[in-house]
């Protein structure tokens, strides 16, 4: 009994914590099974009504282009940067070069880098390039900021491979590229998981690269359209909150059924660091 | 490793043989063939832009055609707007927020996923929730609860006897609001590397206190938290650095507003940008931002380095 009033504290501690982080959820799903006309009865009752008529009305509205456009450019990009970030961290981490300290440095300093420096260039050259307000302005610049926190986390893991496995295709008659492609590729799957996780819930969710390269509703990605619901629903709140409740979904559910690997995924880069 | 053989010519002057010489090429091109593709992205649409926005801030220039050379002008008007400071002082604010509450907070919560209560699993899986949400869903879901009328957080603090507020358009609240939104969504972050680095630290280090009869206060100031001490100093240096490049909640929640008393350099480097079409302008807010970072990180490194050579983390 002195043991449970002991806990007592710590019990209250965890469930403040648990409301801080989880009643806005909480209240968002609530809100969005609620009718236009229930909300403004009851704005705060929580689960009084458990109506879908939100969800239908904003997959009308076209929430499904930009989850498409959504799941298709990070889906591009994170298969991009993990290919090339896995090449280019081979010699990084492996082989002995003079430039090899300095490139590292420059693709690492990457992690420091404000977007808004590179913001203006990077606008007028997709104008330039003529995919200005297409899903392909957001590709290079997707891949390029997501080059650096890859490369450091492959460099981190391919440092660990033994080297003896290497000397044994060589001596096998390997190059470099068939050391690359048939001994450290296969061996990299957990960190290119990390990688791939960490990226995707990245881009998944960037905003102001889109903002600045995409203008066409067709066009935007998910966190834009979402942005650009905020007006359309200014009448609607239980829409707008449908629409956020799905958007929030996928990667709901994919840390629910893999929490281990998201949470490691998403600190990745800086819990070893 | 293949020692080059060294042939001197008749000169005296010591030459590497041709054999040598060619596999010092194939193994330039091998790695060159591995980095290329990394380094020509990355080039394209992160160093050279960089050096873009340098130049750009030193003209005038509406984001057409040819710009007028201002030289050092933008950044002397820079200096003389008020906005630039108050957005530099936000900046600041986020800051102090991201190391003295988010990182506290995120400590907190993972000290209690170590605590001997049940239901933990379900608790630290609901605490990670807000991370995991796209900031612009994380904004607009936050404005709602902030509503001055339908808002949830009035009538919360209606029970507690206060009256309404308008969060986010008055000056005095709407920093504190967003501030408080930053913190909800990354104390989970500080989180995870907290329980990482409290999963390291030895558990006979806690057995031998108990034996001593340390108590739980005595544990956590005397094992614990020295332990943490790198995590803490790393976290800092992040919290720092995204800091700096803070912009999406903002935008989303205030824009900047009202009156610019939540401007941040992102925000108004955006504004000046791509609404006012002030390139030039925009660019010095930008090319500050990056000097900025740049000299944060100058400075952790440097700190790094003699860290370093003390051995310790000066604990």
């Amino acid at each position: 009994m002195i043991m449970r009033l002991k806990k007592l504290p710590l019990y209250i501690i965890a469930f403040m914590l648990l409301i801080f982080t989880g009643f806005p959820f909480i209240y968002m799903i609530s809100t969005s099974l609620k009718s236009r006309s229930h909300f403004f009865e009851e704005p705060f009752a929580l689960f009084s009504s458990f109506s879908l008529e939100n969800f239908t009305s904003v997959f009308e509205m076209g929430l499904t282009r930009y989850f498409i456009n959504s799941i298709f450019v990070s889906i591009i990009a994170v298969i991009i940067v993990m290919f090339v970030a896995a090449l280019a961290s081979y010699p990084l981490s492996r082989m002995k070069f003079k430039l090899n300290k300095v490139l590292f440095l420059l693709f690492i300093s990457g992690m420091m880098l404000p977007i808004h420096a590179t913001l203006i260039p990077i606008f007028k050259l997709t104008q330039s390039m003529g995919v200005f307000d297409t899903i392909w302005a957001l590709l290079g610049p997707y891949i390029a900021f997501s080059l650096p926190i890859s490369i450091f986390i492959l460099t981190q893991f391919m440092q660990e491979i033994p080297k003896s496995l290497e000397e044994a295709a060589k001596m096998d008659g390997c190059n470099h590229f068939g050391i690359f492609w048939r001994v450290i590729l296969p061996m990299l799957t957990p960190a290119l998981m990390t990688v791939l996780i960490y990226n995707f819930i990245h881009l998944w969710n960037e905003f102001i690269f889109a903002l600045v390269l995409i203008s066409s509703p067709e066009n935007m990605t998910l966190p834009l359209g979402l942005q650009d619901f905020k007006g359309e629903f200014s009448v609607n709140i239980p829409g707008l909150m449908a629409a956020l409740t799905l958007a929030s979904l996928p990667i709901l559910v994919v840390y629910l059924f893999s929490q281990e690997k998201v949470v490691k995924g998403l600190a990745g880069g800086a819990v070893k660091g | 490793m293949n020692t080059p053989v060294k042939i001197a010519d008749r000169h005296g002057v010591v030459k590497l043989n041709t054999v040598t010489k060619y596999k010092k090429i194939r193994s330039a091109l091998t790695i060159s063939a591995f980095v290329a593709p990394a380094i020509i992205i990355y080039a394209v649409y992160v160093l050279f832009p960089i050096m873009s926005t340098l130049m750009y801030s030193f003209y005038e220039w509406d984001g057409m055609g040819v710009g007028v050379f201002v030289g050092l002008q933008n950044y002397i008007d820079l200096f003389k707007d008020a906005v630039f400071w108050r957005a530099l002082t936000n900046n600041t604010w986020v800051v102090l927020t991201s190391v003295f509450a988010q990182i506290p907070l995120g400590l907190i919560m993972a000290l209690m996923l170590f605590a001997p209560i049940k239901g933990i699993k379900f608790f630290s899986s609901v605490y990670f929730f807000p991370f995991l949400m796209s900031t612009v869903a994380i904004g607009l879901l936050w404005v709602l609860m902030f509503d001055p009328l339908n808002g949830v957080i009035n009538s919360i603090i209606n029970v507690f006897g206060f009256e309404n507020v308008s969060w986010l358009s008055e000056t005095n609240t709407a920093l504190f609001a967003v501030l408080l939104v930053i913190v909800w969504q990354f104390s989970p972050f500080y989180m995870i590397l907290f329980k990482a680095a409290i999963v390291g630290i030895p558990g006979e280090l806690y057995e031998a206190a108990e034996i001593d009869g340390a108590s739980s206060f005595q544990k956590f100031f005397n094992i614990t938290l020295p332990l943490l001490m790198p995590t803490i100093v790393s976290s800092s240096i992040l919290a720092i650095v995204g800091s700096l490049k803070a912009f999406d909640i903002f935008y989303i929640m205030t824009g900047g507003g009202p009156n610019h008393g939540t401007e941040l350099l992102g925000t108004y480097m955006f504004k000046q940008a791509f609404i006012n079409f002030n390139m030039g302008y925009a660019s010095a807010i930008a090319f500050i931002m990056f000097f900025l970072a740049l000299f944060v990180t100058i400075i952790i490194q440097v700190m790094d380095h003699f860290r370093k050579k003390k051995g310790a983390y000066g604990i």
